[in-house]
Formats: structure tokens, C-alpha cells, sequence
């Protein structure tokens, strides 16, 4: 092993002129990191990856690491991050436990397409196959959740590998991506070349080349439309093309809806921007999609709880589809126009070939549904005249005080639901949340995360009593590394979603959905996070601003109402256009 | 229309009357683990894959599997799709039996003193085809390659004579139209995307529904 001192050198050689680099492997890695624009690293050592920890000993000055509290919260911050700054998030694991505990992080960044680099430890090569201790085989484990994963077992194949990694993980539609390092292939003392980044494999391609002809026809449906509709998801953040999306619903005027994982992609007081899609959308997002006569579907991949009954989905419509995965086209509805492509390429020439247009009388039939849900959803759940407070007021009064500025950070149930709702953002890539997988637990590290990818921002996680209690560890984190996260608990002494589900279809059978909680100011303050509870109305406005003014983290426990309901919603085999209003 | 696009399956009315038989052809890196990639894709969907050959192709470090299923047209598409999604997969074609030409190779296992005794055997061997590839004085080892047809009518004929052993190979297949892989090999490595590696899918399907 090189001593500290002589990496230091080897590091200051290599950023000179000397074009190769004489180190170990763990070096090499952490160099290449550094190339890549890394600065952030969440993880947690082990036995089998310790020779990449003793080197990162001697980087403190380029690569932050911070010390999870379980490899979970590690991988769910490394999402938070990535998906605050757009940037690819990193995480370290050792093997075995280690490796097996991000399982859940990437099955939620696959199916949410988020950018991440994992590495991880592994026994040595020679141990392989041996049942060796804290041996796992990592690569089959995470085959099925990964974008790309690769085991390395020669220090030779680290700068290319991760250079590919870097590359795959955040093209085309993003990924996480896992490299598996054995340990003799982190100590192993190599001259190497030059750090090269990827730009190009031959057996992969991240996008095509835009073919006019799609747009062509795209543009003619879309002029011909009378009552087109644009549903948007995540793809216009990830292919950061806000502003392209923006010129081209405004040149339309075309109403568009978001999947939660788009939401944020354009203010939620656009004009435009009508409103939430799924289960728990709006009301005329949802009615009106079985009256469209032309959907522009982008970036988005017709969930299952978007659509509801596919057979009942818009069925009188014609769709184009925009996505840069051409297997998401035709996946779950018929396109009659697939335009396959990077929606940054694609929606400018989109934008140059549609007629400008107001869509007035149709924009009003959105206005209509939405003042009948403003009526008999919107405003009881805002301003609730109960004793009980409401979810909605809460998120209510955020908007009020941070203005819409804020992240907002949840985890998954019937407050994620609330806060996508409710919640106002002026800014992208504000709304974090676990759209596809539905991962408790993920809220606090991934608060954690966003928090180092935007750190001028105010993030607040937003967190039901259940999913708390599955990650709470990671106030270890923020009590050691000081992320400066707001934590609102909204306690409602129930598995809420859960509990819903069984009142409206399983004959009010409350199976196992009364949770009970510790006392979370005092678990907060034991890890000397500051912390309070409200549990009536007339101060929560003022335990909000406290929490939000505090200029660490905090914690702020909310109770509401016990048994309060998330509505709208599309009944599970139900059509969009069944939406129940109560 | 370029020879590229008679690769694909025409679609015919067949397509969608139920399941039946397609072969998907895979250009892969050779890689270690992408067996398994490729493998939990239909798995993970619950198909059963019927047969299953990974061999070399015509390029140096390309590898070829060739997979087939019964299945309906869409499920067929949308695997499709899925593999070549992998990130070290070139290319993924799927055709029906019409446009493949395939072949199976059976071994067969059977006592030499019941050939040498009952002529039946040998006229039955003749008849199939069988070529013999060991004989022993106890048994002797028959070859036959061809269709899974083919090969299942000698199992079942020779059957009666005692047959000890049988084993079948997975279906190898070319696609009839096909030119090889060297031509599309170069387009791969481009840096730029080029036109012929967009497929005119979704094009030509447009075409026939929809007209400016």
C-alpha cells in the first residue's frame, strides 16, 4: 500500500503533465470519480471494500463522503442527489449485507430512471464461488434492478468500466448502474493510462437520430386536433427540457398533465398546466382523458395507476408518444405516432411545425371539473372547518411560506399523494418522490440526499408516521453531517393508505394498519436535533415557520385526522373517467 | 425497401390468433452474465423459454442466441424490445418459422443387436436419415438433424427397439432474407446513430393509418 504522502504526489503528477498514474486500484477509482465531477459519495465501509476507504483517507479535500447509517438510506440519498441536481449520485457499499441492502434504492432508481454509480466491495477473486464470508453474488442479485452492472476483478478494468458506468448511468433514459469491485483488484499496485471518459459503446445507444418524418406526422395530428391533451412525465426533466416543453405547450396552448414523477417540470400556476393524472389526479385530468381526442404523451409511460383499466382508457383518442426508450412506445397504449427520441431535440421540432392555437373552449371544460373538485375536494381538504387538521392544511400553509420555492421530499402513502396534490412549485426538479416502486422509507435519506444536490434550497421532507419509522436511522446522518433537512412528520396514528384502501374496499377490516409511534420530538433530540409537535390547528402555521426559519434541521410532528381519505380517486379496475370525488 | 427491413417479421393475420411460434435472434457482446440479463427478461414475465442456443456468429466477439417461444405477436414485440434494451445487445430480430430456415440435432442411443437383429430398424434409420456417429458392440449412436417434427417421429418410432438414450439440441436458425451481420456491425460502431439504425417501424405503421 502507498502511503498518504506518496498519494498525494501521484495525485498532484497526474494532474500535471505526467499522463499516466502509478497507484492501486482504490486510487484509480477515486481519481476517475473525481473526473467524472463527483463531489458527493454516500456510503458505508465493510471488509471488502476497505481498501477503497483507506484510500479515500487521503481525498477528503475533493470527495465528501458521508456516513449513511444503513446502506438503504445511503442509496435512497444518492437518488435525493441525483435527482436535485441532475447530476449522477455515488454510493459505497461493502459486500455481502452491504451490497444486498441497496437492493431496494435501485429497483426504485430503475424503475424511476434515476442516474446512479453504486460501488460496491467483493471478496477476492480467488474466493469467488467459495461461500467466503460476507460473499454475495451482487451481479445476479441486482441483474434485474440495475441498467448496466459489471464485476471487476482486475485493477486494469477499473478506469474503463467506470468510465462506461459513468457514461450509461446518465444517457439515454438514466439508470443506476453497479460496479463490483473484488479486493485484490482494489489493492492491486498498477501503472495506468490516463482517465478517458465514454462517449459512445457500440452496442448501445442512448438516442436516436430524430427522424423528421415522426415529427411531421406528430405536428399533423396535433393541428388537426380539436381537443388534444398533453400528459408529461419525468422525461422533460430528465432530458432538461423544461424550456422546450414550456415553448411548445404555449405555442398549442394545449392543457397539460403531469405524472407525479413530471410534476415541477413547469410551475404549477402555469396557466397550462392543468393539473395531476392518476389515481389520486384531478378531477378533469382524468375525466377529460376519455374525451380527448388526441393525447401528446411525453416522457411518460402510462403507469398503471395513471391509466386505471387500460381497456376503458381513452379509447376515442389518437396518441403520440414521445420517449427516448423505444420500448416504452406501444408498451402500455397504442401510439399512432411513436416519436422516439430526446424530447430536447425532438419538442423544438415539434414546436416549429404546430399551428398556434387557444384551445379556450376546451381549456374551459378543465376550469369546470376543476371548480366542481375546488367545491367538493379542494377546499374542505384546505381549509377544513373540523377539529382535526388536515393533511392538505399543512401543505397549505407551506405554500404560503415558502412560496413554492421549497423541495419537497416524500415518502409514499396517503401524505405523498396530499403533498404531490397540493404542494406549489415554481422551480424543477422540486418534487422529489418514489413514483414507481412506492418505496416507504425512502423519504428522510432521500431529503438527506437532496439537500447536498441543492443546497441553496429550503428541503422538506415530507413523512407519514409508517414510513418514518422504516429509515429513521438517518438522523444519524443529519446529527453528524448536519443536512440541514426540515422533517414533517404527518402522523395519523394509521397506515393511512393502507387504511383507506380497507374502509372503501375491504369492508372497513382494519388489518394491521394501527401503527403506533415512539415519541418522535424525543427521538429527534436524542439525536440533538431540534424538534416540536402540534396537534392543534391554531399553531401550526407558527410551528411551520419555525421549523422552516430554523437554520438547521428540524423535526415538526403534525397529528391530523385519523381516518381522513385522499379523493379523488380511480378505484383500482376502475376507468379514469370513474373517478370518485368521495 | 432496404434488404435491413426484410429481417424483420412482416406481420401477417396469423400474428394475432394466439400463440405460435417465434424465434428471436440476438446480437450480443459476448459478455459474461448477459445470459441472465437476457434469461430474467422472460422470467420476469413468466414465458417459458422452449429452446435456448448461444454460439458464436460470423464477427470475431459477437455472439448470436437464438430463442424461441410460443407466444402471441405483441408479447413477442414488446421481449423484443426489453432485449435490446440490454446494454450489450446490438440487435434483436423475431420471425416466424416461415422466414427461418432451422434445424435441431437429435442423438440417439439404441442396442446394436436389436438393429442387427430386426431390419425394421435400419430401414426406419434410412428412412429418417440418421447418419451413425459411434458404433459399439452394445449400442450405437444415430444422428439425425431437422426439424423438432422430424427428430419426435424417429423418438417415437424407435421406441419399440429399445432405444436407451435420446437428447435434442436447441433450434439453431437464419433468417432467410438475412446478409449477415458485418454491414450492420458498422453502423454500430459510428459514433453518429445513422439512419438505417432507426427502423422504419414506426413510420411505415404510420403510414397506413394515418395520411397528411
Amino acid at each position: 500500500m502507498e502511503t498518504a504522502q506518496e498519494t498525494i504526489q501521484q495525485t498532484e503528477a497526474k494532474a500535471g503533465t505526467s499522463k499516466t498514474f502509478k497507484g492501486t486500484g482504490s486510487q484509480v477509482l477515486l481519481n476517475g470519480l473525481i473526473e467524472e465531477g463527483v463531489t458527493t459519495i454516500f456510503g458505508y465501509p465493510g471488509g471488502a471494500i476497505m481498501p477503497i476507504y483507506d484510500a479515500l483517507y487521503d481525498y477528503a479535500d475533493k470527495l465528501e463522503h458521508i456516513l449513511v447509517r444503513h446502506e438503504q438510506g445511503g442509496i435512497h440519498a444518492a437518488q435525493g442527489f441525483a435527482r436535485a441536481s441532475g447530476e449522477v449520485g455515488v454510493v459505497f457499499a461493502t459486500s455481502g449485507p452491504g451490497a444486498t441492502n441497496l437492493v431496494t434504492g435501485l429497483a426504485d432508481a430503475q424503475i424511476d430512471s434515476t442516474p446512479l454509480v453504486c460501488i460496491t466491495g467483493q471478496v477476492f477473486a480467488h474466493l469467488l464461488g467459495t461461500d467466503a464470508f460476507q460473499e454475495t453474488d451482487v451481479i445476479n442479485i441486482t441483474t434485474p434492478v440495475t441498467k448496466w452492472n459489471y464485476q471487476v476483478t482486475d485493477a486494469k478494468e477499473i478506469q474503463e468500466v467506470l468510465a462506461k458506468a459513468f457514461y450509461i448511468a446518465k444517457s439515454g433514459r438514466p439508470g443506476p448502474v453497479l460496479i463490483d469491485i473484488t479486493k485484490n483488484a482494489q489493492i492491486q499496485l498498477e501503472e495506468f493510462p490516463e482517465y478517458v471518459k465514454c462517449n459512445h459503446i457500440r452496442s448501445y445507444r442512448p438516442k436516436p437520430k430524430v427522424r423528421v418524418e415522426y415529427i411531421e406526422q406528430a405536428a399533423a395530428l396535433i393541428n388537426s386536433a380539436k381537443k388534444p391533451f398533453i400528459l408529461f412525465g419525468q422525461g422533460v426533466i430528465l432530458g432538461k427540457a423544461e424550456q422546450e416543453f414550456k415553448a411548445f405547450i404555449e405555442k398549442t396552448g394545449i392543457p397539460a398533465a403531469w405524472t407525479i414523477m413530471g410534476e415541477s417540470a413547469i410551475p404549477t400556476s402555469h396557466p397550462l398546466n392543468v393539473g395531476m393524472l392518476g389515481m389520486h389526479g384531478n378531477y378533469g385530468p382524468n375525466v377529460l382523458t376519455n374525451e380527448a381526442d388526441v393525447l401528446i404523451a411525453i416522457g411518460m409511460r402510462f403507469d398503471d395507476r395513471v391509466t386505471g383499466r387500460l381497456d376503458k382508457y381513452a379509447k376515442q383518442a389518437r396518441v403520440v408518444h414521445l420517449d427516448i426508450d423505444p420500448a416504452e412506445i406501444d408498451k402500455n397504449v397504442k401510439a399512432e405516432v411513436g416519436v422516439w427520441g430526446d424530447c430536447k431535440e425532438t419538442l423544438p421540432l415539434l414546436t416549429n411545425l404546430v399551428n398556434e392555437n387557444k384551445h379556450e373552449d376546451w381549456l374551459a371544460k378543465f376550469k369546470e371539473y376543476n371548480q366542481q373538485e375546488i367545491d367538493q375536494v379542494i377546499t374542505p381538504e384546505l381549509y377544513p372547518t373540523g377539529d382535526e387538521m388536515t393533511m392538505g392544511e399543512v401543505l397549505r400553509n407551506i405554500n404560503e411560506i415558502c412560496g413554492g420555492d421549497a423541495v419537497i421530499v416524500t415518502d409514499v402513502g396517503q401524505h405523498q399523494m396530499v403533498a404531490c396534490r397540493y404542494a406549489n412549485f415554481n422551480n424543477t426538479r422540486s418534487n422529489i418522490t418514489s413514483g414507481g416502486l412506492g418505496t416507504m422509507g425512502f423519504g428522510l435519506p432521500a431529503a438527506i440526499g437532496a439537500k447536498y444536490g441543492a443546497p441553496d434550497k429550503t428541503v422538506i421532507a415530507i413523512i407519514g408516521d409508517g414510513g418514518f419509522q422504516m429509515t429513521p436511522q438517518e438522523l444519524g446522518t443529519i446529527m453528524q453531517f448536519g443536512a440541514a433537512v426540515k422533517i414533517l412528520i404527518l402522523n395519523n396514528r394509521f397506515l393511512g393508505m393502507v387504511r383507506q384502501w380497507q374502509q372503501l374496499f375491504h369492508d372497513k377490516r382494519y388489518s394491521f394498519v394501527n401503527i403506533t409511534s415512539p415519541d418522535f420530538v424525543a427521538l429527534a433530540k436524542s439525536y440533538y436535533i431540534e424538534a416540536s409537535k402540534v396537534d392543534e390547528r391554531a399553531n401550526l402555521r407558527q410551528a411551520l415557520e419555525t421549523m422552516i426559519n430554523h437554520e438547521g434541521s428540524y423535526l415538526l410532528e403534525v397529528m391530523v385526522g385519523r381516518e381522513n381519505n385522499v379523493f379523488p380517486m380511480v378505484p383500482q379496475g376502475m376507468s379514469v373517467s370513474e373517478i370518485r370525488l368521495k | 425497401m432496404s434488404t435491413e427491413n426484410t429481417l424483420e417479421h412482416k406481420i401477417t393475420k396469423a400474428d394475432f390468433e394466439g400463440k405460435q411460434e417465434y424465434t428471436i435472434t440476438v446480437y450480443a457482446e459476448n459478455r459474461i452474465g448477459l445470459l441472465n440479463r437476457i434469461a430474467i427478461i422472460f422470467s420476469k414475465r413468466k414465458i417459458n423459454i422452449e429452446s435456448l442456443n448461444t454460439s458464436p456468429s460470423e464477427i470475431d466477439g459477437i455472439h448470436r442466441f437464438n430463442i424461441v417461444i410460443q407466444e402471441g405477436y405483441e408479447v413477442v414485440r414488446k421481449l423484443a424490445r426489453q432485449i435490446e434494451k440490454q446494454i450489450e445487445v446490438l440487435k434483436v430480430y423475431f420471425n416466424t418459422n416461415d422466414e427461418i430456415i432451422w434445424q435441431e440435432l437429435a442423438l440417439y442411443k439404441v442396442s446394436t443387436d436389436e438393429i442387427a437383429e430386426k431390419v425394421t430398424v435400419e430401414r426406419l434409420l434410412r428412412q429418417y436419415g440418421a447418419s451413425a456417429v459411434v458404433i459399439r458392440k452394445d449400442y450405437t449412436v444415430f444422428a439425425v438433424t431437422g426439424h423438432r417434427e422430424e427428430t419426435d417421429a424417429l423418438v417415437k418410432a424407435l421406441e419399440p427397439y429399445e432405444l436407451i438414450e435420446f437428447v435434442r439440441s436447441a433450434r439453431v436458425a437464419i433468417i432467410k432474407d438475412s446478409a449477415g451481420f458485418h454491414e450492420k456491425l458498422k453502423e454500430f460502431e459510428a459514433f453518429e446513430p445513422g439512419e438505417e439504425l432507426v427502423e422504419n417501424e414506426f413510420l411505415e405503421k404510420g403510414e397506413k393509418i394515418f395520411t397528411m
